[in-house]
């Protein structure tokens, strides 16, 4: 064997002992992505993490700035690919804090429905992948196979299965097609039976326990200094939830609890996110009755194509509008704003500085999951080998494409 | 010439042997694929002949015809002597497994088996217990840290498990009072070994899947922390030697829980000959094996050693002292 960078050596009681790096990525099963650790290890036993970012690097918040406000959407899209439509809701709700409107209450209930169903989808991967990644393959074909009645419905609502674009600044970009609403609460009942399943199937095995359980521990107070967001903040006791905290949409109108764990290991963050799909689907249920009738795009020519497409055939004025809409897009007043919603993976936050174009001056993403990853550290308690780092990083479930942007 | 003559037998048993052993890697591999399929419900492979069944003929071309690729910061004989070094010894030990009760054939009496060897568990164990030099080899001449962390797990685990493996059989040879395996059978003539030595089961079953490494002690391999382990860097026919080596350590295996514990060919109904009711046997675990590849996590690196060191090797020394008790 030729030479192995031997970068520590320290002589303990037991004899000489030689640290060395390991790569362990980007191209690995269980790096969810191109994430690189650089891990510093003797033997199985982990004496450094350092997460290396930037494989995927596509310089998204640069492209926002040469793209119109409403061609950003299918970029927003693309950063936390498991849930395209709470990356949008986030951004429309940025841009329209800028202008002052608010999109119609229906499409208000149909963008919640998307975030509620995208973060069932991005949960989902989690639920089945954190098991995958301690060894036991089933169970991520058991929820992809669930997650694909959440890509049907998506497909039926937008025509997309992944990058749903749906959002429109001021609204959605069409109703609910025809029988939908109940193809969603048929969605809910089979789903909520599945549900009890993964329970039944990974909680009361010891050998997922053993692997999960007290391991990766974040308390309350690193969780919050680490700025961690989400599930991750809440598997550590922390209870802080936007969508109840400072909601936004018709978040205030549903009824729901915000879950939270005490231990804060790799166990907790895991049973978290089962639990909140199971919130999620309460709100669902509840948005799919509450939902008025009503108009889904905001009626502005200036902001939003007509929602009567006959006037397009009538109105030369509205014609005018429609094409100045199409071919430049729509100025957004100067101004600076913040804005963030519960996404899936923690707090998305777009800040937006208008310079009065249309075109952001600046769109800066305040990703989760480059926050969350933070976490995975030799300093995080309770990772002492190789193989929990693997169960930390699964638990944390970032997602690279938001990471990286 | 008598003593050519004599011969003959031995040389075809040999023949059937090997030849058998290495066609069965490719129905099991399509078993394998289908039985994982069905526990994740999905078909498996459906595109090649009927039901897939065509598919391990297609995965074989395709892996003989892959590059053979050798890294080159690797030692490179020993490199490609690993692969052969694990094969050999699953084959061995099939020189010493009977396959049913002694034949008469052509006017002489036939074994079945190539050589019913009286220290024939001994022979088992002792051949089996090479098998980890070839894991050993492949993880250090791979010149790979994700290959030498998997050789190094490879290691401590067969050393782990191997004592508490051969302790547990202890029980079966104390109440056979041999260690010819045809004589272990005979022994079990109207009680299966199972019923008397439960734990032995046990230990001898759970120190299997772990000699084997299989789910849930498959971490030489983990592809979750390790890539692939220990073949990390293995290609084409050098990394299918590996597989085939994997599947027939796995029909050892089934041999002998079958053998030691479950009557070998005896007890089965009066219609059935007794090598198909054996075989039949080895099948049913050879199929349980797979089945809790697709059910179970994987254990840590210090979770496995715990169990080995602290459950598995105090249950087994229980196990010879309780028996030796009882049959004093």
């Amino acid at each position: 064997m030729t030479d192995v960078t031997v970068i520590n050596e320290v002589t303990t009681d037991t004899g000489l002992s030689r640290e060395v790096l390991m790569n362990l990525g980007p191209q690995h099963p269980s790096t969810h992505g191109v994430l690189r650790l650089l891990l510093q290890m003797d033997g199985e036993i982990i004496e450094r993490v350092e997460p290396h970012i930037g494989l995927l690097h596509r310089g998204t918040e640069k492209l926002f700035e040469s793209f119109t406000y409403t061609q950003i959407f299918p970029l927003t899209d693309r950063l936390d690919y498991l849930c395209p439509p709470s990356n949008n809701l986030g951004y429309a709700l940025a841009v329209e804090a800028l202008l002052g409107i608010k999109a119609p209450e229906r499409a208000q209930y149909i963008r919640v429905i998307m975030a509620e169903l995208s973060r069932i989808s991005g949960h989902l991967l989690i639920t089945g992948a954190l098991p995958m990644d301690v060894g036991a393959m089933t169970s991520l074909l058991y929820t992809m196979r669930d997650r694909e009645m959440v890509m049907d419905l998506m497909e039926m609502i937008s025509g997309v299965r992944m990058h749903t674009s749906f959002c429109r600044v001021g609204g959605v970009r069409e109703d609910l097609p025809e029988g939908c609403a109940a193809r969603i609460l048929e969605f809910c009942d089979i789903f909520a039976a599945r549900i009890s399943d993964y329970e039944t199937l990974l909680e009361n095995n010891r050998i997922f326990l053993a692997r999960v359980e007290n391991i990766g521990t974040i308390t309350g107070e690193d969780a919050i200094a680490l700025g961690l967001s989400g599930p991750n903040l809440r598997a550590s006791g922390v209870d802080w939830d936007i969508r109840r905290d400072e909601p936004y949409e018709i978040y205030d109108q549903l009824e729901f609890e915000v879950i939270t764990r005490d231990d804060g290991d790799c166990y907790d963050r895991w049973k978290c996110r089962v639990d909140e799909m199971r919130e999620s689907l309460r709100m669902i249920r509840q948005c799919v009755r509450q939902m008025p009738e009503g108009d889904i795009l905001i009626d502005d020519p200036k902001i939003a194509f007509p929602v009567d497409k006959d006037l397009l055939a009538h109105s030369m004025e509205t014609h005018i509008h429609h094409f100045e809409l199409a071919a430049y897009g729509f100025k957004v007043p100067k101004g600076e704003v913040y804005t963030a919603i519960e996404a899936p993976k923690g707090e998305l936050g777009y800040y937006l500085i208008s310079d009065g174009s249309e075109k952001p001056f600046r769109l800066k993403v305040r990703a989760p999951s480059f926050v969350n990853l933070q976490a995975l550290t030799e300093r995080t308690t309770n990772i002492k080998y190789l193989a929990d780092v693997i169960a930390m990083l699964g638990s944390l479930d970032p997602v690279m494409g938001e990471v990286d942007k | 010439m008598e003593n050519v003559l004599s011969l003959v037998p031995v040389l075809i048993k040999m023949a059937i042997v090997v030849g058998v052993l290495l066609l069965l890697p490719l129905p099991l591999t399509w078993l394998e694929r289908k039985i994982a399929a069905h526990i994740q419900q999905r078909p498996g492979p459906m595109r090649v002949g009927w039901h897939g069944l065509l598919q391990p003929l297609a995965d074989a071309i395709k892996l003989l015809t892959k590059e053979d690729h050798i890294p080159a910061e690797a030692d490179r004989m020993l490199f490609s002597i690993a692969p052969v070094v694990a094969l050999v010894p699953p084959f061995l030990v099939f020189v010493a497994i009977p396959i049913g009760d002694p034949i008469q054939m052509f006017g002489t009496e036939i074994a079945l088996s190539i050589s019913d060897l009286n220290v024939g568990l001994l022979f088992i164990l002792a051949v089996s217990g090479i098998g980890v030099f070839g894991t050993i080899l492949a993880g250090w001449a791979s010149n790979s840290k994700y290959a030498v962390l998997g050789s190094l797990r490879s290691i401590a685990q067969m050393i782990s498990y191997e004592i508490p493996m051969g302790f547990s059989v202890i029980g079966v040879v104390m109440l056979a009072g041999s260690m010819q395996l045809s004589q272990i059978v005979s022994s079990q003539q109207g009680l299966w070994n199972v019923v008397v030595q439960p734990i032995g089961f046990f230990v001898f079953f759970v120190s299997g899947l772990a000699e084997a490494q299989r789910i849930p002690f498959d971490l030489p391999e983990a592809e979750g922390d390790l890539g692939a382990g220990y073949h990390t860097e293995y290609s084409g026919i050098r990394f299918s030697l590996f597989m085939l080596a994997e599947y027939l350590v796995v029909v050892v295996l089934a041999f002998l829980n079958v053998l030691l514990f479950f009557g070998g060919w005896l007890g089965g109904p009066a219609f059935l000959p007794a090598t198909i009711w054996l075989l039949l046997k080895v099948g049913f675990f050879i199929w349980v094996f797979m089945w809790l590849r697709f059910t179970f996590p994987r254990y840590r690196y210090d979770q496995l050693m715990a169990i080995g060191w602290k459950l598995l090797l105090p249950l087994s020394l229980l196990n010879i002292l309780v028996s030796g008790f009882v049959m004093l």
